[in-house]
């Protein structure tokens, strides 16, 4: 789950991380007091979306000279001439695709005299098991870029789950950021409390780019971006409020009420499929065929007829869909299972467009007779070759 | 021969009490009669637990050291909930289990990485979590994956992959190769066993004379492991080898299932993987459907 930076900052706010003063709105009508309410005289008025790229970014509504989605503000009036011309506009950055995303609020900021940008992030290695710090000098641009043509500027510093951030640990990054005097007492306080709020609230992201010097010597959390790994959510109650459906599309939140992993995408074949390597592999092979797959849907391990019931329905209203492939291989997951599931859902939606079953493995038998003998038209299929081929044919005719 | 697991594995299944369990259990015990031996439940100890389907009776313990105490276990399968699935393998950890299989989906990251760092300190082997587990044909199943689609063979199979390495398997017993063992490591991004360290197995174990691997998007494990292949033939140690990748048409920035499977700051992407893995030697399969027949078109060579 992806949180906006405003939420992120109020999050390490409550952790003590230094994060300027900011009122988020939702109106323009909120963006006066919002403005009188924070010191001045420089304000920075913040699109809230879930992606990067924000202040490059472009609004589709307004002219190729206008401003981006991160907007400098001098005065009052300057806060909410900006407000209302970029709320409920629709923002187009690197991360948002053609299609950008609508503003539907925005992050009033007190503004801060920068002396240095640096980046900070927090994660979790898969090389070493551990959360580690990765930092940068090169702070506010993006940090792919860096990653790229200057990899040797990346530092990365592993933590000891055990240990905790340490002293020494504190000195390798204050050293990679080249932080001294009271930026680098604040970094003593601040890297062990970002660490504190990844690991207590079970974050999958936390990054901090940039993380400021300021004028003043001090460091400051200029913008922030935090997702959680939603494996964990099952402990954090409190973090439910954040979640910002605006953000999500239709289908993949309906498939979330069921625990159900869907990625809706742009073709035309709807697939429902158990495990996610071999979900990814149905999609690589419909496209190997030449058609594109409308959905990467994985049913999950022991998944209940109603959970594939309720899968069907979510492929079949995907208007796009032209054609259904169902491709189980059957460990954890039973074939009758699905095979119930799918005639459930079947009887209550209808089937409007053809349908592939391919069953392999736990109970496939009896999967198989229970949709020989349901009178559905399914076309069934021996492998996933086979499979692949006849959803191909059958959309494109 | 094979790796990890053989006729004298003897199992101790926490969570045995659960509808998953005892499905899994029964469908192990049916398996060529795999040594099952007890499960553990921190509040039903001294219970016994009978199959439904022909009746077999296996005794529950209070915890993983009684019941490796009493029964000889030198394994333990997990499938408890994901709240409690990083507690059963710190667990079986402190029990010295040897090998523990966790098939359980979903454990919070957070909690792997303290897991993890306890099992670099410990005696114990872990696979997984989100995995299908290990099976050697014939011999012992631990886990879920299928026992039907197996037979005795010379193939070693390994995947980040569950459902894929039911592919593999059920490929290769196709093509008449058959199967050493299969391990499926799991799809999360931090967990007890990566692919190198069970290459290494099959590149000592004789019976084994190829090797299938099945990776898929995110993060950087088959390049590793590719490197360590390039590396171990240099030495002269090189078995032939089929691949797959999985992932190749996912679109970045969106996690496909697998907390693991993420192509992220450009990196983890599928093209990557399957050009190191070509770079070992590694003939990778374009298709998920012709894992077996890419390896059964090396070996005639």
């Amino acid at each position: 789950m992806n949180i906006h930076e405003h939420q992120a900052k109020a999050l390490l706010k409550e952790y003590g991380a230094p994060v300027a003063s900011g009122v988020a709105i939702f109106s323009a009508d909120e963006a006066e007091a919002a403005a009188k309410s924070l010191p001045g005289p420089l304000y920075v008025v913040k699109s809230q979306i879930h992606a990067g790229g924000r202040g490059k970014g472009k609004f589709k509504e307004l002219g190729p000279d206008a401003k981006g989605g991160v907007r400098l503000a001098k005065s009052v009036e300057d806060v909410i001439a900006n407000a209302r011309e970029m709320l409920g506009n629709t923002l187009v950055t690197k991360q948002t695709g053609p299609a950008g995303k609508q503003v539907n609020r925005l992050y009033i900021e007190d503004g801060a005299d920068i002396a240095r940008e640096l980046y900070c992030s927090l994660l979790v290695d898969r090389a070493t098991s551990r959360v580690s710090f990765v930092v940068s000098t090169e702070g506010g641009m993006d940090i792919e870029a860096v990653a790229e043509h200057t990899p040797e500027k990346i530092i990365t510093v592993a933590i000891d789950p055990v240990a905790g951030v340490t002293a020494d640990d504190v000195a390798k990054i204050n050293a990679a950021l080249e932080l001294d005097g009271a930026a680098a007492e604040d970094g003593k306080t601040l890297f062990p409390i970002l660490y504190k709020a990844f690991t207590e609230k079970d974050m999958s992201l936390l990054e901090v780019n940039p993380l400021i010097v300021m004028t003043d010597g001090h460091l400051r959390v200029l913008d922030a971006k935090v997702s959680f790994d939603s494996n964990a959510g099952f402990r954090h109650e409190e973090l439910k409020p954040l979640r910002d459906l605006t953000e999500e599309d239709a289908k993949e939140i309906e498939a979330s009420k069921y625990d159900l992993a869907y990625v809706a995408l742009d073709g035309n074949i709807g697939c429902m499929v158990n495990g996610a390597g071999l979900a990814m592999s149905t999609m690589d092979i419909i496209k190997l065929y030449g058609a594109e797959p409308a959905n990467f849907l994985d049913v999950g391990g022991g998944a209940s007829k109603e959970k594939v019931t309720a899968a069907f329905k979510i492929i079949t209203a995907d208007p796009a869909v032209k054609g259904i492939l169902v491709n189980i291989f059957g460990g954890i997951m039973r074939c009758d299972v699905i095979a119930e599931g799918v005639i459930a859902a079947v009887k209550e939606v209808g089937l409007k467009v053809p349908l592939v079953v391919r069953l392999e493995g736990t109970r496939v038998k009896e999967g198989k007779e229970i949709l020989d003998n349901s009178g559905l038209d399914v076309i069934s299929a021996d492998d996933l070759d086979d499979a692949a081929q006849k959803i191909v044919k059958a959309v494109q005719g | 021969m094979s790796i990890l697991v053989n006729k004298d594995t003897k199992v101790l299944v926490q969570g045995l009490t659960g509808k998953t369990g005892t499905f899994h259990t029964e469908q192990a015990l049916a398996y060529f009669g795999t040594k099952m031996v007890g499960g553990t439940h921190p509040k039903k100890g001294g219970e016994v637990w009978s199959s439904g389907v022909d009746g077999t009776e296996l005794p529950i313990f209070a915890s993983v050291a009684e019941g490796k105490d009493k029964t000889g276990a030198n394994a333990s399968v997990i499938y408890v909930p994901p709240a409690g699935a990083a507690a059963a393998i710190e667990e079986a950890i402190d029990a010295e289990i040897e090998l523990i299989v966790c098939i359980t989906e979903g454990v919070p990251v957070m909690d792997m990485v303290r897991v993890k760092a306890k099992l670099e300190k410990s005696k114990s082997r872990l696979i997984g979590p989100n995995c299908p587990g290990v099976l050697t044909p014939e011999e012992c199943k631990i886990g879920i994956m299928p026992g039907s689609i197996f037979s005795k063979g010379s193939v070693g199979i390994v995947s980040r992959s569950g459902t894929l390495t039911y592919e593999a398997v059920f490929q290769t017993t196709n093509e008449g190769l058959g199967q050493t063992t299969a391990v499926g490591i799991g799809g999360d991004p931090v967990k007890g066993t990566e692919f190198i360290d069970v290459l290494e197995m099959f590149l000592a174990d004789e019976a084994t004379k190829s090797i299938i691997m099945i990776g898929e998007i995110g993060g950087s494990a088959e390049e590793e492991a590719a490197q360590f292949l390039i590396d171990e033939a240099k030495k002269g140690r090189k078995k032939p080898m089929a691949g797959f990748i999985a992932g190749r048409t996912a679109p970045p920035g969106r996690t496909m299932g697998h907390a693991g499977a993420v192509i992220s700051g450009g990196k983890g992407g599928a093209e990557e993987k399957i050009a190191a893995m070509e770079a070992a030697g590694i003939k990778v399969s374009a298709s998920p459907a012709r894992i077996g027949a890419t390896l059964a078109d090396v070996l005639k060579g």
